[in-house]
């Protein structure tokens, strides 16, 4: 490639993302507004203005403050979340499966939650968040030690590749959730208690819980982005990124960090939603190419995106009965990753 | 217990002793791996008989089964004991039989229907049943405490929905399948698609139930031996009796088409029919066992690998596996009632973490 060619195709890329980007806000902040006015009770626009503006204690108000802003605001962090943990994860392991949900990571955060409402009697938010945070190390090192336990190259049709790590995923993920399970069964009130949580749906979080959310999420989509160059370099490869000047191993550890900090953060908040992390940068790439500072931008929007209409199905499907937002995005998730299968011969054989 | 412990000590005696590659030194190690393995079940058998929250002596068991005894004893031995025990060996060689014939139709030892998403789609054709009123009574399978009160005619209507449920899935992936021409890593994705989408499926249809029915739709959803009657012994051991023989049938056909597409062909069997067969005959053993247990995760999976590597056979060999798909079962279902007591676990929990080590020492294992 000549460096004319390729300053042309960046600065069409530039414009592209620029198109992206406008289309994305514009979209995500009329889902912001659908989320805020539409539920149980629709809400006018003047109405959500007073609650926001000079809130009197009406009863329109406090639907806003206490129920319809912390569950939007919740949303908005969990989706950016979980995509920029897609996007790190599928760099860090040059794997474009590699999700939270598929790899067991969130069942990670699953297990600590569980073991820690029952065996500890532990069920504040912030206690919450800190056991998502220790069970997301839990998982991630879990289904990496398992990966690469039996080397890069694995055979005798057990699967290699993009397969492995999967595979791994799902024992990981099923060894987990059956103990999140049998440990739930020690205490009814841990059930209730657990149940609640690992619903999934984002109903009834406070503002101080959304409010904690967005923070550790804000930390950890700016550690993601201060990566985005050393993870461009990543991805030619470890020895051709060494000899450029970078710390690979350094990169991967920062780029884990920021995964289990959003996806701890995220599955305290919502519970376990998975596929979000395939989808959104499946997705991207078709529109941005394959820059991971591009994809980590991208996710941004789209993640938040497809949480926000998730979470628009979830609470209207079978109203007035909430559905978990980690069902809808296994309906949109599942015949992504089916579609991937069947689609891409040469990475996947 | 005593019987169990010697049993595995005399498994992991034998191992050693076959280097000699003559044939008949191969027989009587499979004879003799046969006869342990059976000892084992006896073991397993005699545990889940006396053991639990009121212990039995093994001779107030033998009087019971005789019908020598009267009482509480012989209430708890042959009402409750022996359904289970029995439904445990049943439906865990209709199991692992079922993956047995997956894996051989794949050619692959993780086309089992748990991976491949099979389970999971019966348990919605089941769910479908049990949920959508189809037939009244249905929802009492398999739920906790529910004693003899369900009628064998619902547990049909069950089975039915789980057998639809199968088949639905089944079709679906041989068609998205047949497009791709896939039996590899693909194959295994798109069943682990398919089954987070039925899994999501299964979610919505509980959510949506009235409290009550989705309360025993969750505690049959996790696979439990908990709630089963002795009026289902006798249809259960029908089915999977008559399943059996199919496979019987089906396993000559099933040495010649793992010789390949080509040597099939050349030696009159029709691969094409020998599959569909085999995946029917496959389906309707989750079925049968999804509509008794709900769904029970891995035996499938396990079952024939375990079998192949401890009969060091090539191939996978389907009496083997029946009788390593019963011994893995009826091991989960002691566990599931020791392990926690007097907590009871579902079975099916206890499968499913047996099958995750089993896949993550599968994974290990390969390192070159």
């Amino acid at each position: 490639m000549t460096l004319a060619s390729e300053m042309a195709t960046t600065t069409a890329g530039r414009s592209r993302e620029l198109a992206v980007a406008v289309v994305g806000v514009l979209v995500v902040a009329g889902l912001v507004a659908a989320s805020v006015l539409l539920g149980a009770q629709t809400l006018a626009p003047a109405q959500v203005w007073h609650a926001l503006a000079s809130p009197t204690g009406t009863e329109a108000d406090l639907i806003v403050t206490g129920v319809r802003l912390p569950r939007t605001l919740v949303a908005v962090s969990v989706g950016a979340a979980l995509a920029v943990s897609g996007v790190l994860l599928q760099a860090v392991v040059r794997n474009p499966l590699a999700e939270p949900g598929l790899l067991g990571v969130s069942a990670g955060a699953g297990f600590a939650v569980a073991a820690g409402y029952v065996l500890l009697g532990l069920t504040s938010y912030r206690d919450t968040l800190w056991l998502s945070l220790v069970g997301t190390v839990v998982g991630v090192v879990a289904v990496l030690g398992l990966t690469r336990a039996g080397g890069g190259r694995a055979g005798a049709g057990v699967g290699d590749g993009p397969v492995r790590l999967v595979l791994a995923g799902v024992a990981v993920a099923a060894v987990l959730s059956a103990a999140t399970s049998a440990v739930s069964m020690l205490s009814p009130r841990g059930f209730a208690q657990l149940a609640r949580w690992s619903a999934g749906t984002f109903a009834g979080r406070e503002l101080p819980v959304a409010l904690t959310t967005l923070v550790a999420v804000g930390l950890g989509v700016v550690l993601a982005l201060a990566l985005a160059p050393g993870l461009r370099l990543l991805a030619l490869g470890d020895d051709t990124a060494r000899g450029l000047g970078t710390r690979v191993g350094l990169v991967r550890g920062l780029a884990l960090l920021a995964v289990v900090v959003l996806c701890g953060a995220a599955t305290a908040a919502a519970g376990p939603v998975a596929f979000v992390g395939l989808v959104v940068p499946q997705v991207l790439r078709l529109l941005l190419g394959h820059d991971p500072g591009r994809l980590l931008r991208g996710s941004l929007l789209a993640g938040p995106a497809l949480v926000l209409v998730a979470d628009l199905v979830a609470r209207t499907v079978i109203a007035p009965a909430e559905v978990s937002v980690g069902v809808v995005t296994a309906f949109v998730g599942a015949p992504v990753l089916i579609a991937l299968a069947l689609g891409h011969p040469r990475r996947l054989r | 217990m005593t019987s169990a412990t010697s049993a595995t000590a005399g498994v992991t005696g034998t191992t050693t002793v076959t280097s000699r590659p003559a044939r008949a030194a191969r027989r009587a190690r499979g004879a003799l791996v046969t006869a342990v393995s059976l000892a084992v079940l006896l073991g397993l058998v005699v545990v889940g008989l006396t053991a639990g929250e009121v212990r039995v002596p093994l001779p107030d068991v033998l009087d019971a089964l005789l019908g020598r005894a009267t009482g509480g004893s012989a209430v708890v031995v042959l009402q409750w004991r022996l359904p289970r025990v029995l439904l445990a060996v049943l439906l865990g060689a209709a199991l692992g039989l079922s993956g047995a014939l997956f894996q051989v139709v794949t050619r692959n030892p993780l086309g089992s229907p748990d991976i491949l998403g099979f389970t999971t789609g019966a348990s919605t054709g089941a769910l479908l049943v049990m949920l959508g009123g189809l037939s009244g009574g249905a929802a009492g399978a398999g739920t906790g405490g529910s004693g003899g009160a369900v009628a064998p005619a619902s547990m049909a209507a069950t089975t039915g929905g789980a057998l639809v449920g199968g088949l639905a899935t089944a079709v679906l992936i041989w068609l998205l399948l047949v497009r791709a021409g896939a039996r590899g890593p693909r194959l295994v994705l798109v069943g682990i698609g398919t089954t987070a989408l039925l899994n999501a499926v299964n979610v919505l249809l509980v959510t949506r139930a009235d409290e009550r029915a989705a309360l025993r739709a969750a505690l049959w959803g996790a696979g439990s031996l908990n709630g089963v009657a002795a009026a289902w012994v006798a249809p259960t051991a029908l089915a999977v009796g008559v399943l059996g023989v199919a496979v019987v049938v089906l396993a000559r056909s099933a040495r010649v088409y793992e010789l390949g597409d080509e040597l099939s062909a050349a030696l009159g069997v029709d691969t094409g029919r020998f599959a569909l067969a085999a995946m029917a005959v496959g389906v309707a053993l989750v079925a049968v066992a999804t509509a008794v247990a709900g769904p029970i995760a891995f035996v499938a999976l396990a079952a024939p690998q375990i079998a192949r590597r401890v009969w060091r056979t090539g191939t996978v060999p389907f009496a083997a596996t029946a009788l390593t798909g019963a011994v893995l079962l009826l091991a989960s279902d002691v566990v599931a009632q020791r392990l926690l007591a007097p907590t009871i676990l579902p079975t099916g929990l206890v499968t499913i973490c047996l099958g995750g080590a089993y896949l993550a020492w599968a994974l290990t294992r390969h390192r070159r």
